[in-house]
């Protein structure tokens, strides 16, 4: 190769151009360059092949062939061996919803709907618009509405008796939702110029990162009540929501910190040579770069919070988690833990893999045209 | 100077006043000193050029001129207004002055008529159409009007520069201040952006540069200033300052960029 080049016969585009060598294309090629092309990956490459052959006949058998159709009773599952969906048909609602009054269940239902229709609003970058905000607002204020009631001829429901998938939905959008201006609040602070700014952030961000998320829930449970004076009694749902506001935006700020960190510093200057101020420059130059930036681990983030919400259960809420548990725990249907955790776990990843590829999706949008 | 006297020294210096006045600056960086005893004072419709050896404090020199640096000795007056700790009075002080980077520093997530009319809309509060309108002006001005809906990225180096100059003329600025502008450019697109500088000079705006083009500063300087290791050295014409250079330091500068 390298002789060609310095023998002065420098191709000029007379040589047409040719296929490659078979060889090296194809699904063989693929094979052989993926699969097979150390002994070592060759028998792992079989070894692996093996376990599937092994594995997946037995589970297609439990989820599918062997599986007992909804409506079919525990004691002929139990008989009969394979996957018993009726325990999901059967105790659908109650996962869904908890412990709501049977009657209304109908409130959680549309809950979950506004909260979901606000999540998928927001996806669409045409609608980040300041009115969002009021959007947000109006929505969340009717989630409140439905789930507690007590006005517009709804009977008055006690949050202890919220669960399932609208309280994992509220603690988790509520939650992120919130601890997101926070987290940039604290980013900025702790790369900002004034001392004592710096410090806030520094240590509130270290003082929440240093700590496991469920202490801090026992914190707000079973600790902070302590401090208040008698006959002041904070929500338990509250508390847990503001701890998982806490530690959110603790986390989230580390992102964005990675984020501003990556803008070069003649950005920050260009913004300052026309004159922003510190929030104009921060909010239409940094911000938006910074934030682009941060998409991943900030996802991250959001993922791992969606699924944490299910640690609410050592303080006594019945979030989705807790739910499944729970019906779990109901005589006739002791043991079907599999299917349980199954449909619960399919749940959850419906909604984290969404936010996957939403995530995906906005980096690839953010990304064109902007720089080479 | 205390906090009445500065705010007293906002817009009142007369006509014929310098726009750029510098006493006694001095700058560190930690132990390093940058800037030793500088006075310069720049004439409104001036244009300066000011090269030297790399290190010499040239591009800190005008960057403490809008404050990117801070200066710890010294008086610096722009626009009759004194630069110190200050906030309010270093933003007045920013949207007079335009600054044109090495790096270009276009803001990559912006398109080019973005970039430009920023500023004007958030700064100095314009309608966005008529922000818009000028801003189309200007690009027209440096010659890049059909790329103003495109991305930073999508331009080439001198188109980029080009628009840099541009997003700081959307301020109106009164005085333009050049980073080494061309410094960063392939060779084939340098004089795309000294000829935009060239136009701009012609209209009379005050300019200063750093910059090694010294055939820009032949052709268009009214001062040549040279300064080496933290100090103005010399300043004169440019024909005096190319013909007769007065010391030493100057004459080896010349020697080394000029014979090559």
């Amino acid at each position: 190769m390298t002789d060609n080049v310095h023998t002065g016969n420098v191709p000029t585009g007379s040589i047409p151009d040719e296929r490659p060598p078979s060889n090296t294309v194809g699904p063989v090629a693929w094979l052989r360059n993926n699969l097979f092309n150390t002994w070592y990956n060759a028998l792992l490459t079989i070894l692996i092949a093996w376990l599937l052959f092994k594995a997946i006949p037995p589970l297609l058998d439990w989820l599918i062939f062997s599986a007992n159709s909804f409506g079919t009773p525990p004691q002929v599952c139990r008989q009969e061996g394979g996957a018993c969906w009726t325990f999901v048909s059967e105790k659908l609602r109650f996962v869904m919803f908890g412990t709501f009054p049977y009657d209304e269940q109908w409130r959680p239902l549309i809950t979950i709907v506004i909260i979901i229709a606000l999540v998928l609003a927001s996806c669409d970058r045409r609608f980040w618009k300041p009115w969002l905000a009021l959007v947000w607002i109006a929505g969340l204020s009717a989630v409140g509405v439905l789930m507690w009631g007590g006005v517009l001829g709804l009977t008055y429901v006690e949050n202890t008796l919220w669960g399932g998938l609208p309280l994992t939905l509220m603690l988790s959008v509520v939650g992120l939702s919130v601890a997101f201006p926070v987290s940039v609040l604290l980013a900025l602070g702790r790369r900002s110029q004034l001392p004592a700014i710096r410090v806030i952030s520094v240590t509130y961000i270290e003082l929440i990162r240093g700590v496991p998320l469920i202490s801090l829930l026992f914190m707000a449970s079973v600790m902070f009540p302590l401090f208040l004076p008698t006959g002041v009694n904070f929500d338990k749902l509250l508390r847990a929501q503001i701890a998982f506001i806490m530690f959110a935006a603790a986390y989230m700020a580390e992102a964005i910190r990675g984020g501003l960190q990556a803008i070069p510093k003649g950005q920050y200057e260009a913004a300052d040579a026309l004159g922003l101020n510190y929030w104009q420059a921060m909010g239409k130059i940094i911000l938006p770069q910074a934030l682009a930036i941060s998409i991943p681990p900030l996802v991250n983030t959001f993922i791992s919070f969606f699924k944490d919400t299910s640690l609410v259960i050592i303080i006594g809420l019945y979030d989705l988690l807790g739910t499944a548990k729970a019906a779990l725990s109901d005589p006739a249907w002791r043991g079907f833990y599999r299917e349980a955790y199954l449909f619960i776990g399919v749940i959850y990843w419906v909604f984290c893999y969404s936010m996957s590829k939403y995530s995906q999706k906005l980096e690839r949008d953010l990304r064109r045209g902007h720089r080479r | 100077m205390t906090m009445a006297q500065t705010a007293g020294a906002a817009r009142t210096f007369a006509q014929g006043e310098p726009i750029i006045q510098c006493r006694g600056v001095h700058k560190w960086y930690g132990e390093f000193h940058v800037l030793k005893n500088i006075d310069l004072s720049v004439a409104k419709g001036e244009r300066i050029v000011i090269c030297g050896p790399s290190g010499s404090g040239k591009s800190t020199m005008i960057r403490c001129l809008n404050r990117l640096e801070e200066h710890q000795k010294g008086s610096i007056v722009v626009d009759g207004i004194e630069l110190t700790g200050n906030l309010k009075n270093i933003e007045l002080v920013r949207r007079e002055v335009g600054m044109v980077f090495q790096h270009f520093n276009l803001f990559p997530h912006l398109t080019v008529l973005e970039n430009c009319t920023l500023a004007p809309i958030w700064v100095r509060k314009k309608p966005k159409a008529e922000a818009e309108e000028m801003a189309m002006r200007y690009l027209k001005r440096v010659r890049i009007a059909e790329q103003a809906h495109k991305y930073p990225g999508q331009l080439s180096g001198g188109q980029q520069q080009r628009v840099a100059i541009a997003r700081s003329l959307c301020m109106s600025p009164k005085v333009m201040l050049f980073d080494e502008p061309t410094s960063a450019l392939d060779p084939e697109m340098v004089k795309e952006v000294l000829d935009v500088m060239i136009g701009l000079a012609e209209d009379g705006m005050t300019m200063l540069c750093v910059t090694h083009e010294m055939g820009f500063a032949k052709s268009v300087a009214d001062r040549v200033i040279f300064m080496d290791r933290g100090e103005i050295v010399e300043q004169n014409t440019p024909n005096e300052f190319f013909n007769h250079p007065q010391s030493d330091r100057t004459k080896l500068f010349l020697s080394q960029i000029l014979n090559h």
